[in-house]
């Protein structure tokens, strides 16, 4: 009998559910919380239910107490480069002195009841994939920018670059919606964030879900978490934030204006395009390198119309399998620890902060583009030069359509939209450049 | 609250990111442009292969059939809706229909 509740206790000594009574579990419990309401929005709400989901879930599970499918510290260990405990999952390194502690000094600092420290120098990707987490193997294609990567070659398998290449200037409204970008990380500096923090922050006013996430990675990957769920967030809620700005800013003839139709582009241009575009911006900004070059990539793949194969897995299987991953890893850094900081509540304000000014941005741009023009262009495709395709094309078409049920803009907003994809690229090549090691 | 970095450099940083991305961007511009002029240009002097038989009925020499206007092109969209998006797109332009001229009809999907 006794045999038998000793057992007991030991399972439930064991179990997770105790890690909720230990130091800090109840944050633990507040992040479940925060992963049911993820979950809510994503299935029920339909918001980016692809990424939600899975974002949703990573959170889930990455903070239920004793899983260890993830470990934020060994992850800490792998940025800073220092020394690794195994046995104690943490790290020997002063955060706040930003110094690697002896062997000695991390000794006088453990607990009485610690185990015996099991100290690896210098983590690796092999050692990650020995002691890690099934998590930890999978953030390993965050941490080596592979997915973020993945996704733009189905991106770029996806996108028709047909109604830029028709109509150039909408480039410029690409351009012009960055602005949010640069805003936001100005805002994020007057907030007390480091330079690569508030690199990362801005570039959700790109609203791109995986330059945000390269970028962060490369930059900031402490703030991935918050910052891949606030990006994908108001990406989602673009049809929200939009509209009223957009109302605010144009008046019902600007609104009405009528476009003309796009010139007719061939197959020849559009297989010329991905390769000239490549070539030129990666020359121009080296460190646009992997976003641009997977783009261009998964879009001549779609052009070339000798590669059906290969452009129909990059926009189907390869994407579904990449966004599965990227989903439920980015997901697994939203630790409790590391989460509940009043640093999230900023990167979301600031982050609301990017959208509305990369469409502000945007909308200026575009109403000059209609002074200049003389009224042929109508200003709200400048919107739509944040780069969430289709939905910001689709929100410029709606609110088009309100001001004059014969207008047809999204065709003509689908240019700045994927023009957008390459603002983000290049702003995210900026950053990457001046703020990267 | 203290700032990690100086607002001074934070502010030269954020112009001169944005004026990096329309400087980059107006070069492309530049490139897509030229490389447009110089498939154009390329294009009226093989005139032979292809223009000939695709663009055969416009309009003028022979009037065809009362009310026809040339070839449609219908892109994955079946016969049937194309007549309905027609009728409709004359009713709401309040235009007849054999007044129009439908070049092409294309689905947009979803990505």
């Amino acid at each position: 009998m006794d045999n038998i509740l000793e057992t007991l206790k030991k399972l439930w000594l064991e179990s997770g559910f105790m890690g909720f009574f230990e130091n800090g579990g109840w944050k633990s419990l507040i992040m479940i919380l925060v992963a049911l309401v993820l979950l809510y929005l994503g299935i029920r709400k339909k918001f980016e239910p692809l990424l939600l989901v899975g974002i949703a879930f990573g959170c889930l599970l990455t903070n239920l107490p004793g899983a260890g499918l993830y470990h934020m510290a060994m992850w800490d260990a792998y940025v800073y480069e220092c020394p690794y405990d195994a046995a104690n999952e943490a790290i020997l390194y002063d955060v706040e002195e930003e110094r690697v502690l002896s062997v000695e000094e991390y000794m006088s600092t453990l607990p009485p009841d610690a185990q015996e420290p099991e100290i690896i120098e210098k983590l690796s990707f092999t050692d990650i994939a020995h002691i890690g987490g099934l998590l930890d193997i999978l953030y390993i294609g965050v941490k080596a920018g592979i997915y973020p990567c993945l996704i733009f070659i189905g991106v770029g398998a996806m996108t028709d670059f047909g109604p830029l290449i028709a109509n150039p200037k909408s480039f410029f409204l690409g351009a012009a919606a960055q602005f949010g970008v640069f805003f936001a990380f100005f805002g994020a500096v007057l907030l007390g964030f480091t330079g690569n923090q508030a690199a990362s922050i801005g570039i959700i006013g790109g609203a791109d879900g995986p330059t945000a996430i390269l970028t962060c990675m490369l930059l900031a990957p402490a703030l991935l978490g918050p910052i891949a769920i606030a990006a994908y967030s108001y990406m989602a809620l673009i049809p929200m934030i939009q509209p009223p700005i957009m109302r605010l800013l144009t008046t019902e003839k600007e609104r009405s204006v009528k476009m003309e139709q796009l010139r007719e582009v061939s197959k020849t241009e559009k297989i010329v395009f991905p390769i000239v575009v490549a070539g030129f911006v990666i020359l121009l900004l080296p460190s646009t390198a992997p976003l641009i070059g997977c783009l261009m990539f998964g879009n001549l793949l779609r052009e070339t119309g000798v590669t059906e194969r290969l452009s129909d897995v990059a926009q189907n299987a390869l994407m579904n399998i990449v966004t599965l991953f990227l989903g439920i890893s980015v997901g697994a850094t939203t630790v409790a620890a590391r989460f509940l900081t009043l640093n999230t509540l900023k990167i979301v304000v600031l982050g609301l902060i990017a959208f509305g000014f990369s469409t502000v941005g945007g909308l200026l741009v575009g109403k000059l583009m209609y002074k200049l023009s003389g009224g042929k262009i109508n200003p709200l495709i400048g919107a739509a030069g944040v780069s969430a395709v289709p939905m910001a094309a689709r929100v410029a078409q709606v609110e088009g359509q309100k001001a004059n049920p014969s207008n047809f803009l999204l065709m003509h907003a689908m240019g700045p939209n994927v023009a957008g994809v390459i603002g983000s690229a290049i702003a995210a090549g900026f950053l990457i450049k001046v703020f990267g090691a | 609250m203290t700032l990690k970095m100086d607002l001074g450099d934070a502010l030269i940083d954020a112009v001169m990111g944005w004026a990096i991305v329309f400087l980059g961007i107006a070069l492309l511009v530049l490139v897509v442009v030229l490389v447009g002029k110089i498939m154009s240009g390329k294009k009226p002097a093989v005139p032979a292969p292809t223009p000939a038989p695709a663009a055969a009925p416009p309009a003028p020499p022979a009037p065809p059939a009362p009310g026809a206007a040339g070839d449609l092109k219908l892109y994955d969209t079946p016969d049937r809706d194309a007549a309905m998006i027609m009728a409709i797109v004359a009713d709401e332009l309040k235009v007849p229909v054999n007044e129009l001229r439908f070049i092409s009809i294309r689905e947009v999907k979803n990505k």
